[in-house]
């Protein structure tokens, strides 16, 4: 066992540390520093920035535009990203389709769907959820009838983050109603541009519109469209779900949210002395900090069975992933909970109108809003209940 | 020893629960909080029923209600996620005429409280103090010589500075304001509990919106000359009345906890009900099913001590209510996290959004957590009581005899 990154690793370190020191541009670090909501015109920035750097996908492979690192490089890379507060990549094209579409598509799809992704050109959206599938997503209902070299949809996908910026949607519908739920489901490309898609915004509790409602009337959708077989959807999906999930565990970002969460403790006051020298808080603090100390060894003993699992040509984490994502995100929980809670009553002022600059208003504003609005990664992304029943099955053998 | 509410209280209960179900829906609340952040037509409402007059002494137009009455209404509130100013008004409000207003005072505003005709807000929180009530740096100076003595009328005070998140600040009529005639910004003696005319010269109110659908405000106060008829309390002795009259508050919030814990655990059960997925009720799967259990215990917990606090708040002994006061806090924090947080979670993606009323029940009770002291400060205050142990033997004692 050795703990510590190669001298390699540390260099490989400082030349992204220096990378993004010189890149990531002063305002769009400050608004995610500062828990600001981005437009799509800044997260697009950003990810063309990255990809003209051939950064944006490290988990491709080399002749689709990846970087060939080893797993501790990605593991490093997110780490950095997340340490100096960059946009968010948006998963949906990079870490979701892109991956699916390099596996199952044919020639023509990944020659004209990859480089789009890589730039940026098309901005993707996940179609999985319907109203009455969620956690039973094998259940969903929005139907595709082949009419001869289209396909005709029709229906209803819902959560679907980010939807009124995309381009492009990335759906789980099914094709064949009469066999067993999980083998009439395909997987399709849709154009958000097509007649008879409408958008509808879902307001969230923080007063946010990151999600939304996608209906399909009578669209029609090419044939060419379709990825793999008819029918096989649900095994897409599947891997989907499967790939590059060591990042889910987010310990890069909650590293960065407890040195903020420690400022602002340190700036309260109560007996007289900081919060953080108050031992009932620091406690808490500690606790947290001892938690996220563990969950970050376990995704380093992650990534490098990984490691060892690529060098023999081995795929990627299996179940252990749902370990990452349920522990991931109650670090993530806890952490905004602490914030709000050494803020007193200054959590109460709800300045919506200020969420979207940093400089107005005070880094302690949206932190409220933050704490309610990550309530949802318990929920999405498979549920950490769904999580758990992966865990007592896949793993433990209940 | 009876639990049981009296048949005015199951009255209050029934026609206030009435009331709103027919004139306060979500829908209509929605409006008003996007809209001007209260309705006159609710609060005509609510003072018609007599709501106002509950905490109000008899000789000043009300009905001398018990901590109990007040309980009945604010959980009846926060069953209905009442957005009016009824906190800030006839619970803070009136309790500072009450515990410290003068004969002339409480003839001159209780009146007004009990018909609905005046409102009323507390300005006591400042950027510094988090949940420190003494924690006050707004200052009060006697009059002199100087630029800001000489505001201050005979006899009277120059008041200077600001105070943040008041509740209601911008809808009230007068706001009582604490402000440090003497000492530290720590200090508990040196504070002075004055009432301001919001329309005084010198008063600036910048009204928002809260996160739970409130209103709140920042208050700033430059060269505000009050006189000694403005005082509430003791000059220099104000900490006591700002104490008693938390207690108030505090018990009156467990009570809104308790209403809308109770709205939260009826819903969450109902779509336990409701949803399906798998193609049974989700309600069938036993992590969820323990969740709700506890999610009932935790309610039942904390509604035990809100109840013995809306009896205790009433109490001549200090040291009694002290302590059922801080544990109804600590308890309801506790119960607010849990039941809050599960019921997001039992609901999934719709547990998320602004269109059902449980998440504005999760932002209100997250809130009461953060208003008039946290779980921890009011775990560290009964600690600090000192009598944990003396008090157990005590009760082990007469348990016994
Ligand atoms: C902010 C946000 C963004 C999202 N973005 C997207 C997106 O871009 N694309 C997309 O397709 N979807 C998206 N989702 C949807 C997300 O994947 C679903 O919300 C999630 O799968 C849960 O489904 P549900 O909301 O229908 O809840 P339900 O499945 O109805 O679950 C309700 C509750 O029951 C529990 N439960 C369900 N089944 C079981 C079981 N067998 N055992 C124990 N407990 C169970 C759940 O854990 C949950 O607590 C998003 C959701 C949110 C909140």
């Amino acid at each position: 066992m050795e703990l510590n990154y190669t001298a390699a690793d540390e260099a490989f370190r400082a030349e992204i540390r220096t990378w993004l020191n010189a890149h990531l541009p002063a305002d769009l670090q400050a608004k995610v520093l500062g828990h600001r909501r981005l437009s799509k015109q800044e997260f697009l920035s950003w990810h063309k920035t990255v990809a003209a750097k051939g950064w944006v996908a490290p988990g491709w492979p080399v002749e689709w535009g990846g970087t060939g690192w080893t797993p501790t490089q990605k593991h490093i890379f997110d780490e950095e990203c997340a340490g100096a507060g960059t946009p968010q990549i948006m998963p949906f094209g990079i870490a979701m389709v892109g991956p699916v579409i390099m596996r199952f598509g044919n020639e023509g799809q990944k020659r004209h769907y990859l480089p789009r992704i890589l730039d940026g050109t098309d901005w993707w959206c996940q179609g999985y959820s319907e109203p009455g599938s969620g956690s039973d997503l094998a259940s969903l209902k929005t139907r595709a009838e082949r009419r001869g070299d289209k396909y005709i949809v029709n229906g209803q996908k819902t959560w679907t983050t980010l939807a009124q910026h995309a381009d492009m949607i990335f759906c789980l519908v099914r094709t064949d109603p009469e066999v067993k739920k999980q083998e009439g489901i395909s997987f399709l490309l849709i154009n958000m541009k097509s007649p008879g898609i409408t958008v509808r915004p879902i307001v969230t509790m923080d007063e946010d519109a990151e999600v939304n409602e996608v209906f399909f009337d009578n669209v029609e959708v090419p044939v060419e469209n379709l990825i793999g077989e008819e029918n096989k959807g649900w095994t897409y999906a599947k891997y989907l779900l499967g790939h590059e999930r060591t990042g889910i565990a987010r310990v890069g970002g909650s590293k960065r949210e407890l040195a903020f969460l420690k400022s602002v403790a340190a700036e309260q006051q109560v007996d007289g002395k900081s919060l953080m020298q108050d031992m009932r808080f620091a406690s808490k603090v500690a606790d947290l900090e001892i938690e996220l100390m563990a969950l970050e060894m376990t995704v380093l003993r992650v990534v490098s069975a990984e490691s060892h699992a690529a060098a023999q040509g081995k795929g990627g984490p299996g179940p252990e992933a749902s370990l990452l994502k349920v522990k991931g995100t109650e670090v993530q929980q806890r952490l905004t909970e602490l914030m709000v809670e050494a803020i007193g009553p200054r959590a109460l002022p709800f300045h919506v109108d200020r969420f979207d600059d940093p400089a107005k208003g005070e880094a302690i504003d949206p932190l409220a809003a933050y704490y309610f609005n990550y309530r949802k990664t318990s929920i999405y992304g498979g549920s950490n209940e769904i999580q758990k029943n992966i865990m007592t099955q896949m793993i433990l053998g209940l | 020893m009876d639990f049981a509410f009296s048949e005015e209280q199951t009255q209050l209960r029934d026609a206030l629960r009435r009331y709103l179900s027919q004139q306060y829906t979500f829908e209509a609340r929605k409006k008003i909080i996007h809209g001007s952040g209260t309705s006159d037509a609710a609060w005509t409402g609510l003072a018609e029923l007599g709501l106002m007059g509950v905490p109000v002494p008899e000789p000043y137009g009300g009905f001398s209600g018990t901590g109990v009455d007040m309980l009945v209404v604010m959980e009846e509130l926060g069953r209905g996620l009442v957005v009016e100013p009824y906190f800030a008004t006839a619970v803070m409000g009136a309790a500072f005429i009450k515990h410290g207003g003068s004969d002339a005072h409480k003839t001159a505003l209780l009146p007004n409280v009990a018909d609905g005709s005046l409102k009323l807000a507390c300005a006591l929180t400042e950027k510094q103090s988090r949940h420190e009530l003494h924690n006050v740096m707004l200052s009060g100076t006697a009059q002199g010589n100087d630029a800001r003595r000489s505001a201050a009328p005979d006899n009277g005070f120059s008041l200077n500075g600001s105070k943040t998140v008041v509740l209601h600040g911008a809808q009230a009529d007068k706001l009582i304001v604490s402000a440090r005639t003497s000492g530290a910004a720590r200090d508990k003696s040196g504070i002075t509990v004055f009432v301001v005319d919001k329309a005084a010269a010198g008063v600036t109110v910048h009204d928002y919106r809260t996160i739970d659908g409130m209103r709140a405000a920042d208050v700033t106060l430059v060269n505000v000359g009050v006189g000694r008829d403005a005082v509430l309390g003791k000059v220099d002795e104000g900490y006591a009345l700002i104490e008693r009259v938390a207690q108030v508050g505090v018990a009156a919030l467990c009570a809104e906890a308790v209403g809308c814990m109770a709205a939260i655990n009826e819903q969450t059960i109902e779509y336990l009900k409701t949803r399906k997925q798998f193609g049974v009720v989700i309600g069938k799967f036993q992590s969820l099913q323990h969740r709700a259990a506890e999610m009932f215990m935790e309610f039942e917990q904390a509604r035990s001590l809100a109840y013995l606090a809306s009896v205790k708040v009433d109490s001549a002994d200090a040291g009694e209510r002290a302590r059922a006061i801080h544990a109804a806090k600590v308890r309801a924090g506790r119960a607010i996290r849990f039941v809050g947080q599960s019921a997001i979670q039992m609901h999934g993606g719709m547990g998320m959004t602004d269109e059902l009323a449980v998440s504005h029940f999760f932002k209100r009770i997250s809130m009461i957590e953060a208003t008039l002291g946290d779980t921890d400060h009011h775990l560290a205050a009964f600690a600090a009581l000192g009598s944990v142990q003396e008090n157990t033997t005590a009760q082990a004692a007469a348990l016994t005899a």
